[in-house]
This record gives structure tokens, sequence and C-alpha cells, in this order.
């Protein structure tokens, strides 16, 4: 299939991109890497009437240290990612290297992965549990909103009509602090089916553990992050797991339960081992 | 894997692929690298829904001679296939719907325009009404519904019923045990790289209705097309440039190519549909979706003496043409005996219409689902006499003295070692090894499992074998044309057609093995019905024995005729001149004449030619078929080592052995590329290829990112061991082998799973094993709601 007919636009300045969003209504669609939004307008699913295209929007592809933190541009490639270890922001190299394949990454971007919201997707995952900031943009400035607040539902974020993802905020970890992600996927390059991001930074007095591809947005497990924090590994017990998730799996059958199971697990053995 | 192969260019040398160079460059030349000034592009509307009565196809305002319905194009016959299988029904296929809808992807109506986009957006405009009717979704319900039917003028849904009963009763009684066992294999599309294409043009010189056409089979597409528009066949030329990928596929005339082909006879314009990833998944969802009920009757060591078996097809809405829709059922009876000795046999096989995309004949036509069938069943009467499997098979395999062996289905073998394959397969595995290491555990707690799948694969099956299968049209002999070129290099003009089989590379071998030019100067043209002898095409593993032994035995023909010239320019007798392989021509006292002299003396230079020269010159059309044409049965056994994740259901294969049998061997690396790019294949059926339909008959799958395909991370690297056998039958003893990888993997694979969980009580039994469906297996029998398995 064929994309309908649609304005292309391709502005250079970040204001001249919300200022067009701005005045389209909400028919304008941002194209980043194009990854999601590619298929959906040949499927005719994505019927924009505008594409403003931001794919290689200078503004968005800085990296840069803060100090404290990392700031990556909305525009910034999973490549990019997993060609540069950035120091203190160590598993954002890991997690790009594992997403979908090389030529979805050279393209692909984490501001667009995050505005789109795949449940399963891993930016949406990663940044919660990295404890980032998202960074937007609007006619009349910046604001900034919690990574764990950003994603409001399956395909849902904070983002309104007008705004775009001008760079997310990724907070340093400690030189010791420990990194668990592990995803299920039937196959290299597929949506996961189960995923888990875990991270104990008890310098910070930081540990948390989330779980994605879920129905809805990725869930934190409080608790048991907590647990895991004090005791390690033994707070890992089918029963402490399957407890733990209760509340944020939907209904779903039990070999899908095993799943997320495995993946909460699994990322806790690595993050502890 | 062992390097096997012979010196030189011949029979048996490991040439590399003519063809290579371009594909590798990305220089292939496609049905969509063809453009023709003008051409028009054409889109589809689809059935939105599975099972309606079309009350109007109302066109958008503005789309006069844009928008074609079923009612636009009398010329266009209904496709319509008959078949002398009594019990067959006869389904009409319009080119485009007509009264009824019987498939969500069904096309009604055609939609031009100067681009796709532009076509699409026609599409969209055309408001449908259809009244819906209860969608027939499942084989089982469909055969018992008694007032939905998917043709109305039938009594049922069934297309066609096959019964056999080979001394059943007599035999059944004699068993001491008895095995069942049900099995299932998904609904899947053959997806190849390259969909359905065709560039349609009338050209006015030759007054031909000339089509680029993405087939497998040219000379019968041209029959098809010629039938069902009315046309002779003079006025009809199809080109077949390179073709990605076939699978059975492109052995059908489809809807949408007869459509195209009417849009350029009526308006005398060039038009292009190239179908799309969605149209193919969506309306291309046409294999492998069998079920199977077998029982086994065994004596107490677990030797087979009757089988009793129902296969039930979901054979979709409409049969094809020219393949029929019997040919599913046909070679699902008559195969399901596989590569076992026993005499007792009775199956009832049917094929029931339900409102899918009607089934088409894929890699491997229907064995894939009974070798799947059969070796499950091996294995688990294996369990019931508590036996090793291997033993077991060993004890059933036909032998090779048994050779030539006529089987209860009057299949006859006509050579090989079946017991040799499956022996090596399970050496060369290292079975101790493995038996040792699952034995032990896996540090990571995954579990070990080792599987075993043995098929036997009729290959190159002729004119008596399709009658059998009542096909309207049935292969004869195949022809090949081969010319020398005044420089001395040879042509060969075939009716097949090469896409992904190497025969530019093969049949030049088999030519260079009776003449000994070099195969850089033996050119092969296939795929154009304007420039080759009539051949049905390359389909059943066919093309190497039929139009490789229709080449050599060409090429043998020329000898004398090149004998001739060469004795009168050496000056010596022709008697005491010889043909020497390689050189040309050598006289008694030795001295030689070369290929490209004597082809300058006939072509440039014909006065040093002998007055009595023969006047056919060099070349000739020489036609071929084995001197038997029940078939050349190639064989193999498959073993496979795998680690089942039993928390997430999550299967790697870490060792995949094959050990094949396909005769004399023509070119190692082909053998091994074919046999790689099936089990590819196979692993697709075994894993990951599944296409599910809702209770409205809606495909759950239609872009790749629902429909998931084995990868290069997925398909493993493969050991590859050859045994020799030629056939008694062939030219050189070859036989055909381009179904076979696709055929044993589901098998071997389950057989290993099944084997990993055996103490789990998980016993796994429908394709494609997708890790939810394990999963959800192992959980069932860790909360101890497994079925109990049926076994006596």
């Amino acid at each position: 299939m064929k994309a309908a007919a649609f304005e292309y636009q391709k502005p250079t300045e970040l204001s001249a991109v919300v200022s067009a969003l701005r005045a389209s209504n909400g028919e304008a669609k941002l194209f980043g890497g194009g990854q999601s939004l590619g298929p959906m307008l040949n499927l005719r699913l994505a019927r924009p009437k505008k594409i403003l295209d931001v794919s290689t929007l200078p503004a968005l592809k800085v990296i840069e240290d803060l100090g404290t933190a990392w700031r990556i541009g909305g525009g910034v490639t999973h490549a990019m990612l997993e060609d540069r270890v950035l120091v203190g922001c160590e598993p954002l190299a890991q997690v790009a290297r594992g997403i979908a394949y090389r030529a979805i990454r050279n393209r692909g971007t984490v501001g667009g992965s995050l505005a789109h919201a795949d449940p399963a997707a891993d930016w949406p995952l990663t940044m919660p549990a990295l404890g980032a900031t998202i960074v937007i943009a609007g006619v009349s400035g910046e604001r900034r909103v919690a990574a764990e607040s950003f994603m409001t539902a399956a395909f849902g974020t904070a983002l309104a009509e007008d705004e775009i993802i001008a760079a997310v905020e990724v907070p340093k970890i400690s030189a010791d602090a420990r990194w668990g992600y592990w995803k299920f996927c039937r196959k290299t390059g597929e949506f996961p089916e189960a995923s888990a991001a875990v991270l104990l930074d008890p310098q910070r007095k930081v540990a948390r553990v989330w779980i994605g591809a879920l129905n809805g947005a990725p869930q934190s497990l409080n608790a048991l992050a907590v647990d895991i924090a004090q005791r390690g590994f033994l707070a890992i017990s089918d029963l402490s797991v399957s407890q733990a998730l209760e509340p944020v799996l939907g209904k779903i059958d039990a070999a899908q339960r095993r799943l997320h199971q495995t993946a909460v697990r699994r990322a806790v053995q690595l993050a502890t081992a | 894997m062992e390097e096997h192969g012979k010196p030189g260019q011949g029979i048996g040398a490991r040439v590399k692929r003519k063809e290579d160079s371009r594909h590798l460059h990305g220089r292939g030349q496609y049905v969509s690298d063809m453009v023709i000034p003008g051409q028009l592009e054409v889109a589809f509307l689809r059935s939105p829904i599975a099972h309606g009565r079309i009350r109007a196809i109302q066109k958008p305002a503005g789309s006069e001679g844009a928008v074609f319905v079923r009612a636009d194009m009398p010329e266009a016959k209904s496709i319509i296939s008959t078949s002398s299988i009594p019990s067959y029904r006869v389904s009409a296929q319009p080119p485009l719907a007509e009264g009824k809808v019987r498939f969500v992807g069904e096309a009604m109506a055609m939609c031009v325009a100067k681009t796709r986009a532009e076509a699409e957006d026609l599409a969209e405009r055309i408001v449908l009404d259809i009244e819906e009717l209860p969608p027939l979704v499942e084989s089982m319900a469909a055969l018992r519904e008694k007032n939905v039917r998917v043709h109305e003028e039938w009594e049922d849904n069934v297309f066609v019923t096959l019964s056999v009963d080979n001394d059943f009763d007599r035999l059944s009684k004699q068993a001491t045990v008895v095995v069942k066992r049900e099995v299932e294999l998904s609904r899947q599309a053959m997806v190849p790289m390259e969909g359905k294409a065709v560039v349609a043009h009338w050209d006015e010189r030759t007054d031909q209705l000339v089509m680029y056409y993405s087939t497998q089979t040219p000379h019968v597409v041209r029959t098809g097309i010629a039938q069902f528009l009315g046309l002779s066949e003079g006025q009809v030329r199809i080109i077949a440039p390179d073709v990605g990928g076939g699978f059975g596929y492109k052995v059908i005339v489809h809807p949408e190519e007869l459509s195209v082909a009417w849009l350029a006879w009526k308006f005398r314009k060039p038009f292009r549909w190239i179908e799309d990833r969605r149209e193919h998944l969506v309306s291309g969802a046409n294999a492998r979706q069998h079920k199977y009920q077998l029982t086994g009757y065994a004596d107490d060591k677990g030797r087979l003496l009757a089988l009793d078996a129902e296969i039930t097809i979901d054979g979709g809405a409409y049969s094809n043409w020219p393949f029929t829709i019997g040919l599913e059922p046909g070679q699902a009876i008559g195969n399901l005996p596989g590569p076992y000795d026993f005499r007792g046999y009775r199956c009832t096989t049917r094929c029931v219409a339900t409102n899918k995309p009607g089934f088409m004949p894929y890699r491997g036509v229907a064995r894939t689902g009974v070798c799947f069938a059969m070796e499950l069943l091996m294995e688990g009467i294996a369990r019931a006499v508590d036996r090793d499997p291997y033993d077991v098979r060993m004890d059933n395999l036909v032998r090779p003295e048994q050779m030539p062996y006529d089987n209860v289905m009057k299949k006859h073998y006509d050579s090989g070692d079946y017991p040799q394959a499956l022996t090596t397969a399970r050496e060369k595995l290292g079975i101790e090894a493995w038996r040792a290491r699952q034995e032990k555990g896996e540090a990571d707690g995954r579990k070990i499992g080792i599987g075993f799948a043995s098929y036997c694969e009729q290959s190159a099956h002729g004119t008596s074998v399709f009658a059998s299968w009542g096909l309207p049209l049935v292969p004869g002999f195949d022809q090949a044309a081969v010319k020398m070129t005044p420089d001395g290099g040879l042509e060969v003009r075939v009716g097949i057609h090469s896409h992904g089989q190497g025969m530019e590379t093969t049949l030049a071998q088999m030519a260079h093995e009776i003449l000994g030019i070099d195969v850089s100067r033996i050119h092969v043209t296939h795929g154009d019905t304007g420039t080759t002898p009539y051949s049905t095409g390359t389909y059943a593993s066919r093309s190497i024995v039929m139009a490789g032994g229709a080449t050599a035995n060409a090429c043998r023909e020329l000898v004398p005729r090149i004998v001739k010239i060469g004795a009168h320019l050496l000056g010596c007798k022709e008697s005491e001149a010889r043909f020497e392989k390689g050189v040309g021509v050598i006289a008694p006292d030795g001295k030689q004449m070369s290929l490209k002299s004597i082809c300058e003396a006939w072509y440039l230079r014909p006065d040093k030619a002998p007055l009595d020269v023969d006047r056919r010159g060099l070349e000739c059309s020489v036609s071929y078929k084995p001197e038997r044409d029940s078939g050349a049965f190639s064989y193999a056994s498959h073993a496979v080592a795998v680690a089942v994740d039993t928390d997430t259901g999550q299967v790697e294969i870490l060792d995949y052995v094959i050990v094949e049998d396909c005769g004399t061997v023509v070119n190692p690396m082909v053998v091994e590329g074919q046999t790689i790019g099936g089990i590819a294949q196979g692993i697709g059926t075994a894993m990951y290829e599944e296409i599910e339909y809702d209770v409205n008959g809606q495909p759950n799958a239609s872009t790749l990112a629902d429909y998931t395909l084995p990868g290069p991370t997925e398909v493993p690297h493969m050991r590859i061991f050859h045994m020799e056998t030629p056939s008694p039958y062939t030219e050189f003893g070859i036989k055909g082998m381009g179904e076979g990888g696709a055929i044993a993997p589901p098998a071997a694979i389950f057989n290993a799973v099944n084997d990993a969980l055996r103490s789990t009580g998980v016993e796994v039994n429908r394709t494609p094993l997708t890790p939810h469906r394990l999963l959800e297996a192992i959980e069932r029998a860790r909360s101890g709601t497994l079925p109990k398995r049926e076994a006596a």
C-alpha cells in the first residue's frame, strides 16, 4: 500500500516546528526516524494532512554532558547511542544495541520512540527506570516531565498536540550502580512480549524495578525494588514476584503471567549477579 | 560441512552459480524493473468480510474508465479447474468477485491510475454494499455445517474426499499396541520475497498480449491466460524474467493476473500490478493447514502393521488452475506412509471449503504435514513400547534390499538406503554426547532434547502420477533446444524457469558433461514462451531431472554432427574420428579439431564443411522423460538438538544435521543451498509462521509485524551430509530435491522439544510452536490440568 497524499514540510529550527504544529490544529504529524509512522502512513492507518520532518533537525541531534546528567536530543538515533557509551549512562548503549535491527536503529529516534509510546518499546521502559526527565518544547517554551509520568497509556503521552520532545535528561548513575535489563522477543528485532529493567544504585539511594510490554504504560514495582535493595536476589521468589506483579498485570493467561515473572526475575538476576 | 564434490565443471562439481553475479550486484531484472512507456498502475479493492452477498459496488463519481468490476469484463471467463477425481467439486473463481465474496481479501474491484497511490485513492472511494453471510472459518465446523455453503450449488462444503483401505482390518487385528496421535498445522502464507507481479501490454507489431509475469510456469500460464480470455495461444507471450521466489505460489493463474491481462487486451495499453506484502498475507494465506487423526497399530516391538488416518485439509474458498485443490489431498493420502514399510492402510482425506483464500501447493505439498504426522506417531509408538525412537524407526524403514519398493499406496521407491541416512544422521549429530548433556542438565536450567525425522520425496514424477491426481493439465515430455554458436559456445533454451534453483548453472554443467564446453560459454535461456520450447515448468522438484535430461540428450544428439564436420576438416574418416570433451574431434593420428573451428565451418565458412554435412546443423530440440515416470524418490533424515526454556517457552536449535540422498548430485553447492533454504522455510512452519482467523474470518496477520518469519538469527548453522544412490530411471541417476528441506523440520523439531519435555508430560502437536503455545502447555502441566495422552 502507498500513503495517501499529505503536505510535507521540513523546518530547520525547533521554533518553526512548534509554530507549525500550533498552526496545524492537530492535523500535522512529526516525522522523526519514521520507523513506526512510515508503515502507518503506507497502511493508511495514519492520515495526517501534513508531515513535519524533523529527522535531521540539528537542534534535536545534540548529546550534551550536563555534569550530573546527560541531555540527549529527541532526534538522537538509537544507533548514535549504541555507538557512543555515555559515562554514567552506560545502560543507554546496552539498551540501544538491543532495539530491533541496526537498519531500524540507524533511523529510529529516542524522542520518536517515547512520543509514539508503544508499550513494548525499550525507551519508555528504560527512561523511567533510569529516573530520566523528558524535556518538552512548545510555543511558550520548555517544560519538564518526569519520565515515569510521561507515558500515560498505550500510545498515550503527556505531550500536547503542539509539543515536541526536545530532549531527554538522564541522570548519571554511580560507578557501583547495577543495571539489569531483560526482554523476551520471539525473534531478534521483534517487539518484546515481556521486558523488565532494574536499577540498583545504593550510593544514590535508588532502587527501581520497572516492567514493560504490558497492555498500558510500563509500571514500577516499588515494594519489590525496596526489598531487593535490602536483600538482593533473596527477595526474589515465585511468590514475591507474582505478588508484586498482581496489581499491574491485567487479565492475562498463565503463560503470559509466567513470562512477565521470568522477565522480572531475570532482570533482577542480571542486576544482582 | 564436509566438502562434497568432483573436480571440473561437469556433473558433481561445485561450480559457482552463473546467476549470482547479477543477483549479488543488485542487477537482477524482475517484473517490477520493467517499465513500458505509458504504463498505468493497478490497485485492487478487496473484500473486507469473509462471506457475503454483493448487493452493490458503487464506483466513485468521475472514475469512468478507471474502476472496473466483474460486470465490466464479460470477455474474461471465471477460472475453472476441472478434475477427473470423481468426488471433486468444481468451483468457479471469477477474476473479480461475482455475486458473493468468499474470503477476506478477495479482489472485488480494479482501479487504474498513473501511480499506485492514486489507484489506491480510487479504491478507497468505492462504496461496498455486502449482505453478510455466516462465515465458515474452521474446517471441522464447515464439514458439519448443514445450511451455509461456500458454494451454494454444492450439497455440502467438501471439495474432495479420497479414501483408501488396503488390507487394514486383517493387519490391524494382529497388532498388540495401538497408538493414537492428533496433530495439526496452522495456516500460513508462502511469502516469496517478490510477490505476484505482472506488467501486461499489447504488442501491435506481433499482435500479441505480452506479459512480464512472475511465474514458475510461463508456458502453462500462457495456456491459462489464452483460455480464460478467449485468445489463441499465439496471441499470448509470457516472459518470466528474474522471479524472486516461487514455492508453488507462482504455478497458478491468479485472478488478479487475469484481470490485468484483460485490461491490456481490452485497452491496448500497458498496465502494471505488483502485489504488496499486505495483499500477499491477506489473500495468499493458502498453505499447510491440515489436521490429522492417526491410529497406529504395531506389534510389541513397535513394528507398524497398519495405519488408520483421517486427514482434514482446510481448502479455503476456491480450487486453482491448473493444479486444482485435489493435488493436496491426493498427495496427503498418497504420501502419508512415507519411508516406512507396512501393509495395512486405511485413510480418508477430506478437503473442505471454508471462507479463506484457496489452498495452493506450497513447497513440499502435503508432505510437510504427512511427515509431521507420521514422525510424531513414530515417536508415540516408541514411547508405547518403551524403546528408543531411533530403534523403532530403524525397524520400520524400508530397507535397501527391498528396493525398488512398492509401498502400501503403490508408490514405487526407486532406490536408496533409508536406514543408512538415519544412522548417519544420528552419528553425525553425536547422539551419545547429547544424551550425556541432557542427563547432566544445563547450567541455565534449559532442557535438552533430540529429535529425528525421515521422509522420502517423490520428485520429477510425470504423466502417470499427475494424471492420477486428476489435473486438467498433465506434464509429459520436457524439451531442451541447444544450439552451438559460431564461436564454439552453446546456447541452451528450456521451458522451465529457474528462480533460485541455480539452473542457469546446473543445466550448463549437464551440457558441459556431454560437450566439454566451458560453463562460462554456455548460455541458458528460460522463462519466455517466445523463445523457449514447451515445458509445463518448474514445480514438484522436477526441473533438473526433466530439463536436465533433455539438455543432456540434446547435446548428445549434436555429437555425431560435430564429428562429421570435424573428421572432414581433419581429413580422416568419420568412423575413425572420435569426439573428446573439452577438445573437439580427434583423428586417429592424434590431430585435433576444436569445436570453435567446427562451428566456424558450419556457420561462417560452409565452403570448408563436407558436402554431405548433416543438414540439421549444430542445433536441435530434444524431448525427454525418464524411462519410468513414477518419480525418482529423494530422501533424507534430519536430526536436531534443541534447548527448551521452560520459563519462556523459547526453543533454541543447537545443532541441525541433514543426511540427504538425491541420487547423482549435479552441483553439491546448489543442493546444499536448496536444502538450507527449504529448512529455513520448514523452521518457519515449525516455529513462526501462522495466520489465525477470528470467528468472523478476519486474518490476524496482515503485515510482517504480525506474521513472523525466521530470519538469519533464527536459522541455525546446518550440517549437511550427502549420500548418492542414483535413480535407475533418470538421466545420470539424478533425482529432484528442491522441496525436501521444507518437509522434515517441523517433525524433527517437535520430536526434539517433546523429548526435552518428556519428564514434564508435555507433548506438543500443533504448528507453529510459538513460545506462548509451548509455555501454555508447560503451565497446564505445572498446574496439573494436562489432558492425559490416549495410548494403549
